[in-house]
C-alpha cells in the first residue's frame, strides 16, 4: 500500500510465512491497524468509529428483527407489535434499531461537517470524499425504506410522498414511480421490495465503507492543521504520527463509550422521543395524516424540496425557459438532489490552497453560517409552508447553494490565509510540549 | 420566607409549563404526574388493575385491544394479576378458534378481541399514538421527565367534555376541549362512581380517567419497566467503561504529551 512510510508486517518462519505466501491477510490487518495517524487529531476525528459501530449495530439488530418481522401489508404492523410484546428482548432490539438510525445520521452529519471545516475533501482526498457521499446517499435510501417497514401511518404516507418525487420527473416520471412502487400506489409490492432493498443496502454500505477506509489509508488522514505528514523517511513520518493501535483505538473507544452513554439513556428512558406518534397508527390508505413529516435527519433536504414553490421568480423563469417542462415540483426535486450534489463536488468548488479552516479567517465565518443554515433548514423543514416559514426556507436554501457555488470559489481568491505551522510535530508541541518537560 | 418564595416559584413554573403544553396543540392537554414517568418511574400495579376494571366495564363495550395478549395481565411490571384470575377473566371474551374456525371462550394465550362495531379506534397503542405535548419549543425533550404525553391526552379527552352537544348529518357530536376541532363522536364515557372499584378505591371521574389512562400506557408499552431497568444497567456499565477508558487513554498518551501549554 502506498502512503506514509512505516514498519510492515514481517512473517516469522513457519505457519506465518506459509500463510503469508498464500494469503497476506495478516499483513493487511496489521498495516490497517498500525497505520501512522497524525498525532494532533482532535475530538472531531472520533465520528468515524461511531459510524462504524452504528453500521454494525444496525446490521446485527436488523438481522435479528427480520427473524420476527413479516413483510406483508396485513401482518407487518402486528408483527412489529409481536416483536415489542412477545419476543425476548424484542422491544430493546427494535428501539436500538430505530434510535440507532438517528445516532447514525447524527454522527454522519458531524463527520461531514468536520470534513467541510478542515478541508478533508481537498486533494488528494477527493475519492474518499466522493465515496463518503455515496455512503451518505445509500444511508438515506436505507433509512427511508426502513421507516416504511413498520407500516404505520407515517411509513405509508412518507413512502407516498417520497416516491411521488420521482413522479415529478418530466416524461418518464410516472413510469419510474410505478416501477419503484411495483404498482399504481404504495401497496404490498412496495413493502416487499423496500424490505428486500433495506436488507441489501447495508451490505453495499459496508463495502463502500471498506473502500472509504482504503482510500484514506492510501492518502493518510487529514488533521486539524491540514498540513501533510512528512513522508521522506520512516523517521520523519514518525515525528508527525503515532500508530492507530493503540493510541487512536483507545481514544476512539473512550469517545464511543461516552456517545453510547447518551444513546442508551435515550433508548432506555425516552425511546420514542425522535419518532412520530402517527407511526403507532396502522397504515390506512383512506386517511391522510394532518402533517406528513419525515424523520428529523431528512428535514434539511425536505425543507429545500419545499422551498422552491411556483411563486419564486427563479422557478417561474426556469419554467418559462424550458417551455414548462421543469415545473415547480420538478424544480424542488432537482434542488433537493442538487443540494447534495453541490456538497459532493465541493473538492472542485473550493479554490483555496489552504486546507484547514483554522487558517482561513474569512472562511470561518461563512462556514459557521453554513452550520447555522443547516440547523435552520432542519427546523423549518418541520414547520408549515405558510408565512414566514416559506421565506425562511427559501433564504436558507439559497444560502446552502451560495456557500458551495459562489462563496467557496470566491474565497480562495479574496482571502488572505493565516500562517500555518511547518509540520504536525510543531503544531503538536505548541499544544502539549515535550513529554520531558 | 425562603420556603414561601420557593413554593410560589415552583407553582408559577408549573402553571406556565402546563399552559405552554396546551398552546402548541390543537386541544388543551393538562400534564398529569403519572407514577411511570421519568427515568425512575414505575407502573403502580394497583392502578393498572383498577384501570383494567374501568376498561373492561366501560371502554370494552366499543373499543378493542387487539395487539394485547390476555396472558400479559399477569406479567410482573404490569397489572400482575394471579394466573388463575386471568384464566377466569379471559372466559368473558369470545374468539374464533384458528384451527376449528368456530367460536369459543378465550384463554389467556389469546389476544384481547378486536372491537370495531361502533367504529371506535383500537386502544392497544393509543397512549403512544397521540402526542399530548411537544415542549419545550416543539423539541419534545420534556418526555424524559414528563412521559410521552399520550396518557395525558387520553385523560384530557375523558375529562374534557363540556356537556354541549350538536347534531350534524344525523350524528351527535359532543363538545370536548381536548379533542382537535373541539367536537368528538364519543359520548362522555365516564362519570363519578360509574365503576365500583374492587379494591374500594375512590372512584371520582378523575380517578377513573387517570387509572384507565395509566392502564392504556401499559397496553401500549408493556415492557416499560424492563426497558428502564435495562437502560440503567447500560448507563451504569458505560459510566464505568468510559471512566476506565479515560484513564487508560490518559496513561497511554502521557508518554507522548508533555504538560499542556494553556
Amino acid at each position: 500500500m502506498a502512503g506514509i512510510p512505516h514498519d510492515h508486517y514481517e512473517p516469522k518462519p513457519g505457519i506465518q510465512t506459509w500463510l503469508h505466501k498464500r494469503l497476506p491477510i495478516v499483513s493487511i490487518a496489521y498495516d490497517t491497524l498500525m497505520i501512522p495517524t497524525p498525532k494532533n487529531l482532535n475530538w472531531m476525528w472520533i465520528w468515524g468509529i461511531v459510524l462504524a459501530f452504528c453500521l454494525a449495530l444496525q446490521i446485527v439488530t436488523g438481522i435479528v428483527l427480520v427473524m420476527h418481522y413479516t413483510p406483508h401489508v396485513d401482518l407487518a404492523f402486528a408483527s412489529v407489535e409481536h416483536i415489542m410484546r412477545d419476543v425476548n428482548g424484542g422491544y430493546m432490539l427494535r428501539y436500538l434499531h430505530a434510535n440507532g438510525a438517528s445516532l447514525f445520521f447524527l454522527a454522519v452529519y458531524l463527520h461531514i461537517f468536520r470534513g467541510l471545516y478542515y478541508g478533508s475533501y481537498k486533494s488528494p482526498r477527493e475519492v474518499t470524499w466522493i465515496v463518503g457521499m455515496l455512503i451518505y446517499l445509500a444511508m438515506m435510501a436505507t433509512g427511508f425504506m426502513g421507516y416504511v417497514l413498520p407500516w404505520g401511518q407515517m411509513s405509508f404516507w412518507g413512502a407516498t410522498v417520497i416516491t411521488g418525487l420521482f413522479g415529478a420527473i418530466p416524461g418518464v416520471g410516472p413510469t419510474i414511480q410505478e416501477w419503484l412502487l411495483g404498482g399504481p400506489a404504495v401497496d404490498n409490492a412496495t413493502l416487499n421490495r423496500f424490505f428486500s432493498l433495506h436488507y441489501l443496502l447495508p451490505f453495499v454500505i459496508a463495502a463502500l465503507v471498506a473502500v472509504h477506509i482504503w482510500a484514506f489509508h492510501t492518502t493518510g488522514n487529514n488533521n486539524p492543521t491540514g498540513v501533510e505528514v512528512r513522508r521522506t523517511s520512516k523517521e520523519e513520518a514518525a515525528k508527525d504520527t503515532l500508530p492507530f493501535w493503540p493510541y487512536f483505538v483507545i481514544k476512539d473507544l473512550f469517545a464511543l463509550a461516552v456517545v453510547l452513554l447518551v444513546f442508551f439513556a435515550v433508548v432506555g428512558f425516552m425511546p420514542n422521543f425522535l419518532g412520530h406518534p402517527d407511526n403507532y397508527i396502522e397504515a390506512n390508505p383512506l386517511s391522510t395524516p394532518a402533517h406528513i413529516v419525515p424523520e428529523w435527519y431528512f428535514l434539511p433536504f425536505y425543507a429545500i424540496l419545499r422551498a422552491f414553490t411556483a411563486d419564486v421568480w427563479l422557478v417561474q423563469l426556469v419554467e418559462f425557459v424550458t417551455f414548462g417542462i421543469v415545473d415547480a415540483k420538478f424544480f424542488g426535486v432537482v434542488a433537493m438532489f442538487g443540494a447534495i450534489a453541490v456538497m459532493a463536488i465541493v473538492p472542485w468548488l473550493d479554490t483555496s490552497s489552504v486546507r484547514s479552516g483554522k487558517f482561513r479567517p474569512m472562511f470561518k465565518w461563512w462556514f459557521a453560517l453554513l452550520v447555522i443554515d443547516f440547523v435552520v433548514l432542519m427546523w423549518v423543514g418541520a414547520q408549515a409552508t405558510t408565512f414566514p416559514y416559506d421565506w425562511i426556507s427559501l433564504i436558507a436554501s439559497t444560502y446552502w447553494f451560495a456557500y458551495f457555488l459562489v462563496i467557496l470559489p470566491l474565497l480562495g481568491v479574496l482571502e488572505k490565509p493565516l500562517p500555518q505551522p511547518a509540520t504536525i510535530e510543531e503544531d503538536f508541541k505548541s499544544h502539549y510540549g515535550n513529554p520531558a518537560e | 420566607m425562603f420556603r414561601k418564595i420557593a413554593i410560589s416559584a415552583v407553582s408559577a413554573l408549573a402553571l406556565t409549563t402546563s399552559v405552554a403544553f396546551g398552546a402548541g396543540t390543537e386541544g388543551h392537554i393538562e400534564d398529569v404526574a403519572f407514577s411511570f414517568e421519568g427515568p425512575f418511574g414505575t407502573f403502580d400495579e394497583h392502578q393498572l388493575q383498577r384501570g383494567l376494571q374501568v376498561f373492561t366495564e366501560v371502554c370494552a363495550a366499543c373499543h378493542g385491544l387487539k395487539f394485547v395478549p390476555i396472558r400479559t395481565l399477569s406479567d410482573k411490571g404490569g397489572p400482575a394479576i394471579p394466573e388463575d384470575q386471568v384464566r377466569a377473566y379471559a372466559k368473558q371474551f369470545t374468539v374464533v378458534d384458528k384451527d376449528t374456525g368456530e367460536d369459543r371462550e378465550a384463554v389467556p394465550a389469546d389476544l384481547f378481541p378486536a372491537n370495531t362495531g361502533a367504529g371506535a379506534p383500537d386502544l392497544s397503542l393509543m397512549a403512544k399514538a397521540r402526542a399530548g405535548f411537544h415542549g419545550p419549543y416543539g423539541l419534545g425533550i420534556n418526555q424524559l421527565v414528563k412521559g410521552i404525553g399520550g396518557p395525558e391526552y387520553i385523560n384530557a379527552i375523558l375529562t374534557g367534555y363540556t356537556g354541549e352537544t350538536k347534531e350534524e348529518a344525523g350524528e351527535t357530536f359532543y363538545e370536548n376541549h381536548a379533542f382537535p376541532g373541539g367536537w368528538i363522536k364519543m359520548p362522555p364515557p365516564l362519570a363519578d362512581d360509574q365503576v365500583t372499584y374492587q379494591d374500594g378505591h375512590e372512584a371520582t371521574l378523575h380517578h377513573l380517567s387517570e387509572d384507565v389512562s395509566a392502564f392504556l400506557m401499559w397496553t401500549a408499552e408493556p415492557k416499560l419497566m424492563a426497558r428502564k431497568e435495562a437502560g440503567f444497567k447500560a448507563v451504569i456499565f458505560l459510566i464505568v467503561l468510559a471512566s476506565l477508558l479515560y484513564l487508560t487513554n490518559k496513561r497511554l498518551w502521557s508518554g507522548v504529551k508533555g504538560k499542556k501549554h494553556a
